[in-house]
């Protein structure tokens, strides 16, 4: 086995393939030799058609799944150790709040897992209601609020207990256009307020070009990063989505996509 | 989320939309109410209308035989009126007693009550236990399913008495004595485990594949994923299955009475009273019917106890 990374680095993939039910039938290489780091704070989006294998890398990423071959480096350590020390949050496309807890308890939750007490529970649950602007929606439950609401809350649960590393799979995935547009800027401003690292999936070409420091795109299956695009974009604003540079940067990220297309 | 205008306050709003909602919910209730009690009220026409049809056509021409020969017979033993069957609820059923009849079920109600109780909670906690065992291995789940579900075709006449003669047995290693209505618990969770356990089983692998792996992402014990995700999702499932058990278990203790001889119930009295049904079939209708009150309170406070725990969720009831 190989060394481990740089501390500096959150994430880093070397080599790293995933083949799902290897040597049956039905089996699929979901991931082929994929190279990757992102580094500690960076803002990385994974954009790629579907199936081409992004939420098998975040899982990857998270421990949750093993690479079949290569290997994951989180925080300098193995992925699936990096999981166990929990530096990391999720988030997912579903909010996957649970419905019988209120806001608040739903924040709480990793805090629970982590054998938090009380008082701690409720100061740091205030908190993250304060960062995500929910303060009033304490003791709603989750099927009295909006989407985005809901990925509010998500976001807040995912960063309760401080991880140093935030992982999500197509989160604004299933908001409306006007909401997804704020909850960017609200994910920005939570991510310099926090310095966490995320890695951040999605297949809408602006939210990438929008949120990220670098746009990974990756080819239809068997996923591979075919173009890694540096976005230099400065401070994100109102303006940010008029500038010259954004489109450019949207059809760059575009021309790479269809540039691995299958006709 | 802004107030819609600057002069409401968000709290006031609140508030408005609470009230708002504790009326919805109070008028849900009296709705149910008067649901039930129209029913009731339906019944007991068509039963009365029944008769009376029966009766008038019984005196006014005798050679017109369907009532009484292809539908019952409409006279005062096999359809004891309406308005006797609840006046005898009043009248003491024995010489030397001046105890009511009214009073016999209701006491027997509470005995066959706490019967069907301590059978419940046993089928709760057996239920429970077999799906938390099946939701650890596939292969588990793929043994003990069939034997689950053919326990439950095994007619519950053949083994109450089975189950009665066992509980004869001096259990001295119990730290109580056994009694003879235990027996008939036994009986009542033997009815009561299968519906917890089929639907605890489909409530606990509800979670979505995201939520678990938000627990694994937090490096949460099958324990901790069992108690704070599995659990709770499992719960408008069980209720589904709690009051298909609870009346379950009433009737589990009734039949496990009848069957078994067990005195002190509802079901003995009801099998007292239908073998002197000639001199007073009012006390086996009277009887019956506490059985069915027995039922509906049973249900009734399960519903209860399921809005509680329910409050908050999505309104949605889970298939059972
Ligand atoms: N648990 C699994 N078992 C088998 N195949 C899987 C599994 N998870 C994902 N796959 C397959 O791997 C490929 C990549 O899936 P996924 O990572 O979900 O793609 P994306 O998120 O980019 O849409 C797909 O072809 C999918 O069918
Ligand atoms: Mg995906």
């Amino acid at each position: 086995m190989s060394t481990s990374a740089p501390v500096s680095v959150a994430v880093e993939a070397r080599a790293a393939s995933k083949i799902f039910s290897r040597g049956k039938p039905n089996q699929v290489v979901a991931l082929e030799s994929i190279n990757l780091s992102v580094r500690q704070g960076g803002f990385v989006a994974l954009i790629g058609p579907s199936g081409c294998g992004k939420s098998t890398l975040l899982r990857l990423m998270a421990g949750l799944v093993p690479a079949t071959e290569g290997e994951i480096f989180v925080n300098g350590k193995a992925a699936d150790q990096a999981r166990r020390d929990r530096d990391y949050g999720m988030a997912f496309q579903s909010a996957s709040l649970f419905d019988w807890r209120t806001v608040t308890r739903n924040i709480e939750l990793p805090l629970e897992l982590l054998g938090w007490s009380k008082d701690q529970r409720s100061k740091r649950s205030a908190e993250m209601l304060d960062l995500v602007q929910l303060s009033d929606f304490g003791d709603h439950y989750p099927n009295q609020l909006s989407g985005g609401m809901q990925q509010r809350v998500a976001i807040a649960r995912a960063l309760s207990f401080k991880p140093s590393i935030l992982l999500m799979d197509e989160p604004f995935g299933a908001l409306d256009e006007m909401t997804r547009e704020h909850m960017q800027a609200e994910l920005l401003r939570i991510w310099e307020d926090t310095q966490t690292s995320v890695v951040f999936v999605t297949h809408s070409i602006p939210e990438a070009v929008f949120l990220a420091q670098r746009v990974i795109v990756m080819s239809p299956r068997p996923g591979r990063i075919v173009a890694d695009i540096d976005v230099d974009l400065g401070p994100r604003g109102f303006g940010t989505r008029e500038d010259p540079e954004f489109f450019n940067k949207i059809t760059e990220v575009r021309e790479a996509l269809r540039a691995v297309e299958v006709p | 989320m802004d107030s819609l205008d600057e002069g409401v306050d968000a709290a006031v709003v609140r508030a408005e939309i609470r009230r708002y909602e504790r009326r919805a919910r109070l008028r849900n209730v009296v709705r149910r109410v008067v649901v039930f009690a129209a029913f009731v009220i339906a019944l007991s026409l068509l039963y009365s209308g029944y008769k009376a049809v029966g009766q008038s056509i019984d005196d006014a021409q005798r050679d017109w035989p369907v009532i009484g020969s292809v539908m019952p017979a409409t006279n005062d033993l096999i359809m004891p009126p309406i308005s006797a069957i609840l006046s005898e609820f009043d009248d003491p059923p024995q010489r030397r007693n001046a105890k009511t009849l009214g009073q016999f079920i209701f006491e027997a109600s509470l005995f066959t009550a706490r019967e069907a109780f301590f059978g419940f909670v046993a089928g709760i906690v057996l239920g429970l236990s077999l799906a938390i065992l099946m939701l650890r291995s596939r292969t588990i789940e793929r043994g003990l399913m069939p034997y689950v579900v053919v326990s439950q075709t095994v007619p519950l006449v053949a083994i109450a008495p089975i189950i009665v003669i066992w509980g004869q047995t001096n259990f001295g290693w119990l730290p109580f004595t056994w009694n003879a209505w235990m027996s008939v618990s036994i009986i009542a969770t033997y009815l009561t485990f299968f519906p917890v356990a089929v639907n605890g089983l489909k409530g606990l692998q509800s979670p979505s594949a995201e939520s678990i792996e938000l627990m694994d992402s937090y490096a949460a014990s099958r324990t901790q994923t069992l108690l704070k995700l599995r659990f709770p999702a499992s719960v408008p499932y069980l209720f589904a299955a709690l009051k298909l058990a609870a009346s379950a278990s009433i009737v589990g203790a009734i039949v496990g009475e009848i069957s078994s001889g067990v005195g002190g119930g509802i079901g003995r009295l009801i099998l007292d009273f239908a073998s002197r049904y000639t001199t007073g079939p009012e006390r086996l209708y009277a009887s019956v019917a506490g059985a069915a009150v027995l039922g509906i309170v049973v249900f009734g406070l399960i519903s209860i106890a399921e809005r509680y725990a329910l409050r908050g969720r999505a309104q949605e009831n889970p298939v059972v």
